[in-house]
């Protein structure tokens, strides 16, 4: 990495970051509501959000900046391995496309914030209730802390060095969202997805143009790993095909339990907007993609890093003259702000609606739910910040694995109650208990790993812990809902 | 018509369908086009579903 600061690229950074900040403060007047008097207009920017707004927003959240550092580093790192984001966000979309729009309607009709608020209202139980909400709450912090390490990762490469750009960043980010709510990400969204296509049909066209096309890049790529060894390659080990099949599933079906995209989900205007955006959004499927591939394209441009999450800020840097670094950077950046935005007011909406006026004020006004999310949103970014800066970078990255684990064991709870009321909630509060605790159990017992392994009929299978442990949720919450049903009667619980 | 919402998990998630290098495309490997090219597919498979479906009641 470069030691002395490339103005050249600084300057293109901050213009693009200033802009963005300005758009922050005045998306509160956008489309505009009373954001201070309702936690609808606050926490869900009105639930007006039409086709675009949302495709842009949904868009800019789920496909975070981490994911530009950190699916390369992974792909430079591993090969093939590192692909299975491809996989998983394209199937994504037909379980966005059954489900979301169920979901949409009753949280619509019952004027739900939170997936702990849909919980609630199906099964009536404060236990089931608090358990998705703080379940929300704690995956998505280091979710929001890696964020910043991906800010942090391209503000780095720009040669500037300290804590000091990351706690500015994150202070200017802190206050739009304190001050606009859901309609600041919202907006800089347009301006972020723009920037960061731009950067990627560039790069794609570009990068292999200078380094010879796309077959000598597989081809440097294919030498490289087969130097290296290992599990390592352009395809899959046999060993490695159930991990990266089991990593797509788990993760699809995790991507909208978490509070940010289902922030994106409430906030749009009606059900076919998101069915719409399930046929629409793939085109960042197809992007993430190809940004992918310059884990590859490293390879062939000769770079070498010793940390994995520098391969795309050194590749832009050794084959872009630095303004149009300067620019990638700023995508970057900027893409980072937009889902930071989005997850600390997630987490907020779930505090404010599902600890705090359940538990502390019940008699809450719409305009003190307002007024708590929004010093909500405050501490949990503060938090995300003093995550980022006083622990190891690894600690992050093994709590947002634990994350991913911990939010799928809320499928079962969020999702069935859309379709059937035969799960009674004190199953699903085990299944998810169990869940938790058997694959937090197993990751750390493997040395934070996401995989586990079980040997059936002498062979040994390895697959992604998450998805093992929905599978024992539901198997757990179906036996204890059997078992329940047989000691007390139906109508005790069930509410219709 | 639903069905087809299956397509994408059955093409994607069963490895030993796309797991080689030839016959390349452009350059790519099997392993990369084909996935790719199941981007646009799912998207199709998905609108040919919404387009099938009766139009929502009134909100």
């Amino acid at each position: 990495m470069a030691d002395q600061i490339d103005w050249t690229a600084l300057a293109i950074f901050l213009f693009f970051f200033i802009l963005v900040t300005v758009m922050g403060f005045f998306a509160a007047r956008w489309k505009s509501g009373p954001v201070s008097e309702h936690l609808d207009e606050w926490g869900l920017g009105g639930r007006q959000f039409g086709t675009w707004i949302t495709w842009f927003l949904v868009g800019g959240d789920f496909y975070t900046a981490y994911t530009v550092i950190a699916v390369p580093a992974l792909v430079y790192a591993v090969g093939a391995y590192g692909f299975f984001a491809l996989p998983y966000t394209i199937i994504v979309y037909p379980f966005v496309f059954a489900v979301m729009p169920v979901l949409w309607k009753v949280a619509h009709r019952n004027g739900h914030v939170t997936a702990a608020d849909v919980v609630h209202g199906t099964y009536n139980s404060r236990g089931l209730e608090l358990a998705v909400a703080v379940t929300g709450m704690i995956a998505t912090m280091p979710y929001i802390a890696l964020q910043l390490i991906g800010m942090g990762v391209v503000i780095k490469a720009m040669g500037l060095t300290g804590e000091l750009p990351i706690i500015a960043a994150f202070i200017i980010l802190a206050l739009y969202t304190y001050n606009s709510g859901l309609r600041a990400p919202a907006l800089i969204a347009f301006v972020k997805d723009i920037m960061i296509y731009i950067v990627v049909l560039v790069a794609v066209v570009v990068v292999p143009a200078k380094l010879g096309g796309y077959g000598a890049v597989f081809s440097a790529a294919n030498d490289a790993f087969t130097a290296k060894g290992g599990a390592t390659g352009l395809t899959l080990k046999p060993s490695q095909m159930l991990p990266y099949a089991s990593l797509a599933l788990g993760s699809a079906l995790a991507a909208f339990m978490y509070p940010h995209t289902l922030t994106g989900i409430f906030a749009s205007k009606s059900a076919d907007t998101i069915r719409k955006n399930a046929i629409l959004l793939p085109a960042y499927t197809l992007l993430l993609g190809l940004i992918a591939l310059l884990g590859y394209m490293a390879y062939a441009a000769g770079v070498k890093v010793s940390s994995p999450n520098d391969v795309v800020p050194v590749l832009f840097k050794v084959l872009f003259p630095s303004w149009f670094a300067g620019f990638a950077f700023a995508a970057i950046a900027i893409g980072a702000l937009v889902p930071a935005a989005v997850m600390s007011i997630g987490a907020a909406n779930l505090f404010t609606r599902n600890v705090w006026k359940s538990y502390i004020n019940p008699g809450i006004s719409h305009a003190g739910e307002a007024a708590v999310a929004k010093i909500a949103s405050l501490v949990v970014k503060l938090g995300a910040l003093i995550f980022t800066l006083f622990l190891p970078v690894q600690y992050a990255l093994d709590l947002q694995l634990l994350g991913g684990l911990w939010i799928l064991q809320t499928f079962p709870a969020l999702v069935f109650g859309l379709f059937t009321r035969w799960f009674r909630a004190e199953g699903l509060l085990l299944g998810w208990a169990i869940g938790i605790g058997w694959g937090s159990w197993t990751a750390w017992s493997n040395g934070l790993k996401p995989l586990a392994s079980i040997d059936l009929g002498g062979a040994s299978y390895v697959f992604y812990v998450g998805l093992g442990a929905l599978i024992l949720n539901i198997g757990v919450a179906a036996l204890a809902t059997v078992v329940i049903g047989l000691i007390s009667p139906r109508s005790a619980t069930a509410r219709s | 018509m639903w069905i087809l919402l299956l397509v994408p998990f059955v093409g994607l998630l069963w490895v030993p369908f796309y797991n080689f290098q030839e016959p390349a495309l452009f350059g790519f490997p099997f392993f990369y086009w084909y996935q790719l090219a199941w981007v646009p597919i799912s998207s199709v498979l998905v609108w040919l579903v919404y387009r099938s479906r009766a139009p929502d009641e009134a909100p």
